[in-house]
């Protein structure tokens, strides 16, 4: 590894909690509570007995529909972020604490406040994953109604965030701002001499450009193909260079899966396992009905795929999950194109075409891959997503931490209590002069 | 009446009276802890619910406000995040911090809420905020609902939050393998609430809409949060404020409140500055009011811990608890958990929780069915 970029780089780990697909095996015996707190208790105490950096939690502010119907398949139901890493924080110690929270039907000065709290009773160890989620659909929830345009989806991020970081250094004064999206003027209640963490998730070249400017993390969804998150970090880093920030203002962490076994066949064997508790056959059929855009639920899982074409005007149903849109009529014809030639029923072809996610091997494989990604500069940790909870980070804790501690990339405690030093982040941007180094 | 008699205690900052943080802090309440990452903030909130939970208090109420309220302490973290912090750390005590209606999103509130009740195994309450909030329309750029307007708002608030409570029912998670179906989605519901109202509903004619008016809502449904332990958490609201039918305790300012209110509990709330080891109650209060005049809106104690035992014992029977607003926390709150509550204890006229009861237990509340389930 001699031409590693970044030799010294360390892997920083994240847990997010909990997926809102099928990644999440609900059905096996060791499945838990996916409400009950002892749930979370018990995921964020195992991620901080393995030194991470944070956990998190997602957020979705209308329940999925698929076709206009509830989506039943995958676990349904979470705690309200804030609220919930609010109890964690008591229950923990060293860990930050990461709420994704939306910025379209979030009020700044009610948001900024509430991060503030935390931030304050964690002693400066909250985060927030801000994310952009602004259809009609979710709008139905709140006051507001759909009220903001797709387009100016980051313009309101950009001008929400300055708000919050004008609140958080506001106390004892008066703080206005005006922008298109936000407009307000408050007295700040929570004294701070530190912001949270600002995250961002979301992959559009606005999403991007918005990380550059003001984010400090990066959530991503490149956890799988290191070229892939190599071309993405170098991306990132032309951006936040473009911004006027040092290249490494700006943390990478992809979410992924971590599949462990002692020798790497039986972690393909695992993986294997695994990919066929994600894809019941229920999910099969759920999943290809999201290509053709109608209800397919009662045609036999294993038997052949649908005769007949998506009907375009039908696409576009599934609400509340991210789903990119390629042309649903070529992807139908390729998968049906596929089944016949390999002569797969519904389940095999969504097994077959559900790309193995993250990471398969020995632990010691798995960690070798770890810090070639740091060190090659394809990201700066991961963001895992556990398919068994709550004891899906036990293996991950107890073998490919002290892996990692081995090969002298990873801590062997913690050096501090904040989440932004855990990070090696700079002060936050608002706070620094004409010098951006720390 | 119950023959029990509740005690819920007010929680917040440095005490009830607009002067109480000009007391130097002077109790373990304030000794911040040499353990790192503890701020002041996180150790105050443990040590005094800890030592209400402790001495038998069946509630703590958190009060709060978006904005800092003139002539208070200005520094003020979150209620439902300090209510969520402490649920873990106890285990009998009900955690009920204010949300203001017209504040807060009718959605957001619910969730917030429902989770707390899942972090607290169902000690969660809802302490309704009432009143106008000045300065909340700039900081929320729309309009803030106030006089009856507001009232008309509140009620519709508490509705939807109790029909998202009921959007779930308690058995919809079912996580049948055979079907692979997680949840059964007949047993979730939207909810389909539209607020009164007639001004302009959404943006962007709601931020030019005038002040003072409510601007109509609707919310779909369902809630992103189960069904908590409780059902629905306990709402806590001034009479007069909120509709008795729409609340499980009403809080009264005074004796002559208690009857009517329409709630089936009435706490009334008692301000108290009680005697401690260096001064008289009425010294203390004098030279708080010297600071800062305060005239309570509540029954108002001052005197000795015996004679709030008194005062607590003739109340039995005539209203189901008394929420009590100390002055100061530092010095009132260690003389209730040292002298009037075991008193209270002896005399057998406080509820005892059982293990795992939730809020609604301990104040003999039933559990409320969802307004939604089938009835099978
Ligand atoms: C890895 C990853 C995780 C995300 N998690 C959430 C989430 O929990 N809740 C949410 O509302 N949005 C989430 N999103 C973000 C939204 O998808 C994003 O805000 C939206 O798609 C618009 O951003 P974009 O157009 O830049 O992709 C996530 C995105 C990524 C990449």
């Amino acid at each position: 590894m001699s031409d590693d970029r970044y030799p010294n780089a360390h892997v920083h780990l994240g847990v997010f909690f909990q997926g809102v697909n099928h990644s999440t095996i609900w059905t096996d015996p060791a499945s838990g509570s996916q409400i009950d707190f002892e749930t979370f208790r018990q995921v964020a105490q195992t991620a901080e007995r393995g030194l991470f950096d944070a956990f998190f939690l997602g957020e979705g502010l209308r329940l999925r529909e698929q076709n206009g119907l509830l989506h039943d398949l995958d676990v349904v139901g979470r705690p309200d972020a804030i609220t919930q890493l609010a109890a964690l924080a008591a229950v923990t110690t060293h860990i930050g604490l990461a709420a994704t929270q939306n910025v379209t039907y979030n009020d700044p000065a009610d948001l900024a406040r509430r991060l503030a709290s935390l931030h304050a009773l964690s002693g400066g160890r909250a985060a927030w994953n801000i994310v952009t989620t602004d259809n009609a659909w979710t709008g139905e929830n709140f006051r507001r109604g759909g009220w903001l345009d797709h387009s100016q989806r980051y313009e309101r991020a950009g001008e929400f965030v300055e708000a919050a970081q004008a609140i958080w250094d506001g106390f004892g004064r008066s703080v206005s701002y005006t922008g298109s999206t936000v407009d307000l003027r408050v007295s700040p209640t929570v004294a701070l001499s530190d912001h949270p963490v600002l995250f961002q998730a979301g992959d559009s070249p606005d999403g991007r450009d918005f990380a550059a400017r003001h984010a400090e993390v990066i959530f991503s969804a490149h956890g799988t193909d290191y070229d892939d998150a190599l071309a993405f970090a170098d991306d990132v880093r032309a951006r936040t260079v473009r911004a006027g920030r040092p290249e490494d203002d700006l943390k990478i962490l992809p979410g992924t899966q971590f599949i462990l076994a002692a020798t790497g066949a039986e972690a393909r064997e695992k993986a294997h396992w695994v990919k066929e508790q994600q894809v019941t056959p229920a999910t099969a059929l759920s999943l290809l009905g999201q290509v053709w855009g109608e209800d397919l639920s009662s045609y036999d899982p294993d038997g052949p795929l649908p005769a007949h074409d998506p009907r375009i005007e039908l696409v576009g149903e599934t609400r509340g999950s991210a789903r990119h849109g390629a042309d649903p009529r070529a992807l139908a014809r390729a998968w049906r194109e596929r089944a016949e030639a390999e002569n797969l029923s519904i389940r095999q072809l969504v097994l077959a075409q559900d790309r193995q996610r993250g990471f398969v091997g020995s632990v010691d494989s798995v960690a070798d891959e770890l810090v070639r990604w740091v060190r090659g500069g394809a990201s700066h940790g991961f963001n895992i997503t556990p398919w068994l909870v709550p004891t899906g980070l036990d293996d991950v804790v107890d073998h490919l931490v002290p892996a990692l501690q081995e090969r002298g990339a990873y801590r062997d405690a913690y050096t501090s209590t904040s989440l932004r030093e855990h990070l090696g982040l700079r002060a936050p941007v608002p706070h620094r002069g004409a010098l951006v180094d720390a | 009446m119950t023959s029990v008699l509740h005690i819920a205690l007010e929680v917040d900052g440095a005490g009830q009276h607009p002067a109480a943080h000009l007391v130097e802090p002077h109790t373990t309440f304030a000794t911040p802890a040499a353990r790192p990452g503890v701020t002041p903030d996180a150790h105050r909130l443990r040590t005094v619910v800890a030592a209400a939970e402790n001495a038998g208090v069946t509630f703590v109420t958190f009060d709060d406000s978006l904005v800092p309220v003139a002539g208070r302490d200005p520094h003020r973290v979150d209620a439902v995040t300090r209510a969520a912090f402490a649920a873990p750390l106890t285990s009998r005590i009900g955690l009920v911090p204010l949300v203001h209606p017209a504040v807060t999103e009718p959605f957001h509130l619910a969730s917030q809420l429902a989770a707390l009740d899942h972090a607290s195994t169902g000690r969660s309450g809802w302490l309704v905020g009432a009143g106008a909030v000045p300065g909340a329309r700039a900081a929320l750029d729309r309009p803030v609902a106030d006089g009856q307007d507001l009232a008309d708002e509140t009620a519709d608030v508490v509705t939807v939050v109790r029909d998202l409570w009921d959007s779930w029912d308690d058995d919809a998670v079912i996580r049948d393998t055979a079907t692979g179906r997680y949840i059964d989605r007949d047993r979730l519901h939207y909810v389909d609430f539209a607020s009164g109202g007639d001004g302009p509903a959404a943006s962007p004619a709601l931020r030019s809409a005038p002040d003072g008016r409510r601007a109509p809502f609707t919310v779909k449904g369902p809630l992103i949060v189960p069904r908590g332990p409780q059902g629905q958490s306990v709402v806590v609201g001034r009479a007069g404020a909120v509709p008795g039918e729409l609340l499980d305790i009403a809080l009264v300012s005074s004796l002559g409140q208690a009857q009517g209110t329409g709630a089936p509990l009435v706490l009334v709330d008692v301000a108290v500055t009680l005697d401690t080891d260096t001064a008289t109650g009425a010294q203390r209060l004098e030279a708080l009011d010297r600071s800062a005049a305060h005239t309570p809106d509540a029954v108002v104690f001052t005197g000795s811990a015996a004679g709030l035992v008194a005062l607590l014992t003739s109340l039995r029977g005539v209203v189901d608890g008394v929420r009590i607003l100390p002055s100061v926390i530092d010095d009132d709150v260690p003389v209730l958990v040292r002298d009037v509550l075991p008193a209270l204890r002896v005399a057998r006229a406080l509820p005892t929780p059982r293990p795992g009861a939730t809020l609604r237990d301990t104040l003999g509340l039933p559990r409320p069915t969802s307004r939604f389930a089938a009835t099978a």
